[in-house]
């Protein structure tokens, strides 16, 4: 074998090593490495007890309620929900139907008490006119529907 | 370096000899940065004049003419230095190795670039700098292996172990470029997924269309500027080589 093929099939094997290794690495802290849970996570007891937590899904339509700087809204992921209650001032996306971030932790309540609320934006990117045509063709196929 | 005359065969590696390599590199650099800044000019037109604003974020989405070509590229160019540097690491040519040493600075500007304007992006939209989500934590190591290739090279007298201890931490922190690509699909993160899929993009056309006229002046901008760092380090080692030309070469001989 000459020494350059030798260099090579070292590199290959050793990158190949350390990618199967990167890959059981990041499985293995699959759970760790999520951002926030979803709603069913919560329902489910997956998401931490007794310490701080991010939770994640989109703004219930009709559910937001401000009182003051004190907003209470409920996350969904469509199948579950979780009430949350923050005080303080909110991003500009932040939108019913909208997807949203909210760091705390649960009360005995079950109630999620937020200390940071962050908007989280989807990947579609559109004119308003072609959003508001989305809405419309929306509108139009429930209404065929019902 | 001597390929050209030991494998005839093998044409690829024409281009690997440095007497054939730098006055093609010579040639290049003019065209492409010419066509950087005719690009950059007209997808900025595009991107800040033509294209519409979005629905939901209003103007501020305008950052993506920036920061998507930047992130894309800050990605690409790993591999890219990645690459030359495995090349050098196996094949033991010294161009290589210096390709890759040229592209860690691009790369690195490329990968602070995108977390800079992710950063003004995301405090009016998502209500905060900086959060220690998937896509964005990887992205940070990435500019940290850039720097740490560049420190390592930096720190290494000898020029052929110094290319070779960079080719390790080059091929190791390729790991990395596709964890950041799919960090947004594999979990949960704070950063939306990508707009830009082989199924198409979710994007408006105009928007689309200014986006990748940046992405295609970037890549011009980053041809020019390696290059041209290439020629002017080998430039740099000729004329020091000349310097202490006839010392060295009587202790050659003489030892």
């Amino acid at each position: 074998m000459k020494p350059r093929s030798k260099r090579l099939a070292l590199i290959i094997g050793g990158l190949a090593i350390l990618g199967i290794a990167a890959a059981l690495v990041l499985s293995a802290f699959q759970e760790n490495l999520v951002f926030f849970f979803s709603p069913s996570d919560i329902v489910a007891k997956k998401a931490p007890a007794n310490r701080a937590f991010r939770v994640g899904g989109l703004v219930q339509p009709g559910s937001v309620k401000r009182d003051g700087v004190q907003v209470n809204f409920i996350v969904t992921d469509t199948v579950s929900t979780v009430p949350v209650s923050y005080a303080g001032i909110l991003p500009d996306l932040f939108r019913e139907g909208k997807g949203v971030v909210a760091q705390g932790a649960l009360d005995p309540q079950g109630v999620f008490r937020a200390t940071q609320v962050l908007a989280k934006h989807d990947e579609n990117y559109m004119p308003p006119e072609a959003a508001h045509a989305v809405e419309q063709a929306e509108k139009a196929r429930k209404t065929l529907r019902q | 370096m001597s390929s050209a005359t030991a494998q005839p065969g093998f044409g690829l590696f024409r281009y690997a000899a440095p007497a054939v390599f730098y006055p093609l590199a010579g040639r290049l650099v003019p065209w492409c940065a010419g066509v950087a800044i005719v690009l950059a000019l007209w997808g900025l037109y595009l991107g800040f004049f033509v294209a519409p604003t979005d629905a939901q974020q209003g103007e501020v989405y305008r950052v993506i003419f920036i920061h998507v070509p930047a992130a894309w590229m800050a990605m690409f160019l790993y591999l890219v230095m990645a690459f030359w540097a495995g090349i050098g690491l196996v094949f033991n040519t010294r161009l290589s190795s210096m390709m890759a040493q040229a592209v860690a600075p691009t790369g690195a500007l490329m990968a602070f670039l995108a977390l800079w304007t992710g950063a003004f992006w995301g405090r009016p939209t998502w209500g905060a700098y900086w959060v220690w989500d998937a896509r964005l934590t990887s992205t940070l190591l990435l500019l940290f292996l850039y720097l740490g290739f560049m420190a390592l090279q930096a720190a290494i007298d000898d020029p052929r172990r110094a290319d070779r201890a960079g080719a390790v931490l080059a091929l190791v922190g390729a790991i990395n470029v596709p964890i950041i690509y799919f960090s947004v699909k594999w979990w949960n993160t704070l950063h939306q997924g990508a707009s830009i899929r082989p199924s198409g993009a979710s994007m408006a056309t105009p928007m689309l269309t200014a986006m990748l006229v940046m992405v295609f002046a970037f890549w011009a901008y980053a041809i020019a500027v390696i290059l041209t760092r290439v020629s002017v380090r080998r430039r740099r080692e000729r004329a020091a080589a000349a310097l202490r030309g006839p010392s060295a070469g009587r202790k050659g001989s003489n030892p």
